[in-house]
């Protein structure tokens, strides 16, 4: 990042002589200083896990939610300024609500995905406004084609993944994600990965309080996105808390 | 003049991924007195200190009542939380028109922030430069909730803001777990408790600088008048005032006419986010 | 009119609110006027016939046959118009077909809206109906109503309520409420059995529109044989597809 501060960082519709459009790059440093968001895709469905920072005691229990519903069939994950992404939430439900009052039936994610990418690369493109400092993950699952999950970058750039992961700690994180055979997974043991490489890739010296989100969207909810229900919440939290203590008791065993 | 290059528009981001001029709106919160907020099981309660502009000047209002069901209490520039405080009311009065029935507060307030984070985004225009504190009761309960410049807003089970709210903060983390099950004569004297907390060692909480709002179940969101705060003020008198917190008192501070200096650092873990529009 | 640009075969404007090619009277910034008439419809198509509603004991009952009549042509015979809003509310409409169609759109989006906040709210009876109000009553003063008679039913908040509003935004609660013919063959017969026993159980509800229907398909022409029954109580919306209505042909023996 030889050019930071050379003066062509400062607006969106300005180019470096190297080439780069440094405000997008800035928008995405704000996505990595926030709570790990990953999405992974498996035969039957999606699931996001979320780690929401809680930076003070006198906050409620599951305010701030980073988990949206679009749709009844449509999920979204959001990673970074929150104020921001809520606004890309509102936009893809119009975009959502737009496209069945045209076409009478559910939107297609892939069109979803299209149309939220456009609107966010639109707002890299002038300097009378910023770009979006968050990222989005979309997931849906379609009864006859199946799962599906996008990520949207700041810059407007999207790509369809099997398994993704933003924010603090998404090096470890992918690293997490590549160890599972994912095409094969059911939706039942995602949530357990999912929940495992959450607690795992929580850095408790940094940020110490944290509240574990979960949803899916998957065969066994019709194709409805969802917040997993509480038993399989739980069941996935201890899964994720007993690894980590096994985690910790081999660790000082090596020692 | 300028911190770096980077803090002179809302549209620029930093090479850490921060938003300087957010951040800068953020402090224009400290510079207004303290407000508090608390709940317990069925009664939301706002409080805040008043100040007066000169001697010759009345106490500035700092409740807001909204609706029958929500009131605000704000810190920060009092003609921006105007222009936001007739929004909430256009959107009660609105969804009261076409749903027959009270906007749920919750709705109300992401509706807010959406309409707030425009203003972080845009070359022409600047962030609202006032927190809020709204109190609110609906079907789901009481509710305290605190809004951003950032257009961040959380849910909470009590909080305080504005000049030297950190020793409210430390107050109500200290005493949390007693809201939820106490009457609401004693949500108040706690409320008191935390808003004193934040005065200067010379300055008495009075009829005159203290203004209270309550909404709870069965119970129209109303400002308490002034023999009404003087009976919950009588309560807590006398009892001992945790020290220490003073800081930057000085000799202006003796003065009714309560000033404050600008944002007073007097607590370093005072959770002033590193990031602007925190993520939490 | 002869010289308004807005003839679909003409050239466009030569730029926005300038002249178009060959309108020789067309000044820039004139408004070229509109026609200046619109026409409204005043009159439904495709219709539906009578909504028969009442409230019971502990929830409501409102009941709606299958038919959509063109004019007197018992054109279409698979017209469902008793809706299912949420776990807490059904709706009946009557009227124009396509109407209601559009009318239905909007909730289910707004229902959906609501479902995606998941804020633990739900839409109730009363709002719905307060919402539907504003709508018609919107559309009528425009002199373009949708042409509709509602019937909301539901508990709002464990209290079993009916309402209706139709075409002109006029609207009321009542205890019973039907629609169309019904308000004339089928409203009295319920009074009736309301006075004598104000607290039905939802058997005994049923039974009483399963009647109000019959009488209904004897006298009404534009009504049909099968018909559906939406219910609410505490335990949800359950709403009954096909009922037949019992017919009995026998008496008419000097007909044959």
């Amino acid at each position: 990042m030889s050019s930071i501060g050379t003066g062509y960082d400062l607006s969106a519709s300005q180019f470096s002589p190297d080439g780069r459009v440094f405000q997008v790059e800035y928008a995405v440093k704000a996505v990595e200083n926030s709570g790990t968001v990953i999405g992974l895709k498996g035969k039957d469905g999606v699931v996001f896990a979320v780690e929401k920072l809680v930076t003070s005691k006198l906050y409620e229990a599951g305010a701030n939610r980073r988990v949206f519903t679009i749709d009844k069939h449509v999920g979204m994950a959001v990673c970074g300024l929150i104020a921001d992404a809520r606004q890309i939430v509102d936009v893809a439900r119009r975009e959502a609500a737009n496209y069945r009052s045209q076409y009478g039936v559910s939107i297609p994610l892939k069109y979803l995905n299209d149309r939220v990418s456009m609107y966010m690369h639109a707002y890299t493109l002038y300097s009378a406004v910023r770009p979006y400092g968050c990222s989005v993950i979309l997931s849906s699952y379609d009864l006859t084609d199946g799962p599906s999950m996008y990520l949207i970058d700041p810059s407007g750039v999207s790509y369809g993944y099997h398994g993704c992961a933003v924010g603090k700690a998404k090096q470890s994180a992918k690293t997490e994600i590549e160890k599972l055979k994912l095409t094969n997974m059911s939706t039942r043991d995602l949530v357990k990965e999912a929940a495992k490489i959450i607690y795992l890739v929580h850095d408790e010296l940094k940020d110490k309080n944290f509240e574990l989100e979960l949803s899916w969207v998957c065969e066994e909810t019709q194709g409805r996105h969802e917040r997993v229900p509480d038993n399989v919440f739980v069941e996935a939290e201890k899964c994720a808390k007993q690894a980590m203590e096994a985690d910790s008791d081999s660790d000082t065993e090596d020692m | 003049m300028f911190r770096n290059q980077y803090d002179s528009d809302v549209t620029v981001w930093s090479p850490q991924g921060r938003l300087h001029q957010v951040e800068y709106a953020m402090e224009a919160v400290k510079l207004g007195s303290a407000t508090v907020g608390l709940k317990n099981g069925t009664h939301a309660v706002l409080l805040c200190l008043k100040r007066a502009a000169s001697e010759l000047a009345a106490y500035q209002k700092k409740v807001i009542p909204i609706d029958t069901h929500i009131g605000i209490s704000i810190s920060g520039l009092t003609a921006d939380a105007r222009i936001l405080s007739r929004y909430m009311r256009t959107e009660c009065l609105n969804y009261k028109y076409s749903h027959d029935t009270l906007l749920p507060v919750t709705r109300l307030i992401s509706q807010l922030g959406n309409k707030m984070q425009v203003c972080t985004q845009r070359y022409d225009r600047r962030p609202y430069g006032v927190g809020l504190l709204v109190a609110g009761y609906d079907d789901q309960g009481p509710h305290i909730y605190q809004t951003c410049p950032s257009a961040n807003y959380f849910d909470c089970k009590a909080m305080a803001i504005g000049a030297r709210s950190q020793s409210a903060r430390t107050y109500l983390e200290k005493h949390l777990d007693q809201f939820h099950g106490s009457s609401l004569e004693d949500l108040v004297k706690h409320g008191l408790r935390a808003v004193r907390d934040t005065l200067p060692n010379e300055v008495e909480l009075s009829i005159k600088n203290v203004s209270i709002g309550i909404v709870g179940q069965d119970l129209d969101f109303h400002i308490l008048e002034e023999d009404e705060t003087g009976a919950y003020l009588a309560m807590i008198e006398g009892e001992e005032r945790r020290g220490g917190t003073g800081g930057g008192g000085g000799a202006e501070g003796a003065a009714p006419p309560l000033r404050e200096e600008a944002g007073d650092q007097e607590d370093p873990q005072d959770p002033v986010p590193a990031v602007a529009m925190d993520t939490e | 009119m002869s010289f308004s640009n807005i003839d679909a075969f003409a050239a466009p404007p030569l730029w926005r609110n300038g002249p178009s090619p060959g309108a020789f009277y067309n000044f820039p910034n004139m408004q070229s006027k509109t026609s200046g008439f619109v026409e409204h419809s005043q009159s439904p198509v495709t219709t539906a016939t009578s909504i028969v509603a009442l409230t019971f004991k502990n929830g409501v009952i409102i009941a709606g046959d299958l038919l959509g009549s063109y004019g007197s042509l018992a054109r279409f015979r698979n017209c469902p118009r008793i809706l299912k809003i949420n776990d807490n509310i059904i709706l009946g409409a009557g009227g124009d077909y396509g109407d209601y169609q559009y009318v239905k759109d909007l909730i289910e989006q707004k229902i959906i809206d609501e479902e995606c906040l998941d804020d633990g709210f739900n839409l109730k009876p009363k709002s719905l109906q307060c919402w539907l109000t504003r709508i018609m009553y919107n559309r009528r003063s425009r002199f373009d109503p949708f042409w509709n008679n509602f019937v909301v039913g539901g508990l709002q908040d464990g209290v079993p309520y009916l309402a209706t509003v139709d075409k002109l935004g006029t609207a009321y609660e009542d205890k019973a409420i039907c629609t169309g013919y019904g308000t004339h063959l089928a409203l009295p017969i319920i009074r009736d059995t309301l006075q004598k026993n104000p607290n039905l159980s939802e058997e005994e509800a049923r039974a009483l529109v399963v009647k109000c229907m019959e009488v209904l398909f004897y006298r009404d022409a534009h009504s049909y044989p099968k018909y559906q029954i939406g219910v609410v109580t505490e335990a949800g919306v359950k709403i009954e597809g096909l009922v037949d209505v019992n017919q009995k042909w026998d008496l008419a023996h000097m007909i044959h």
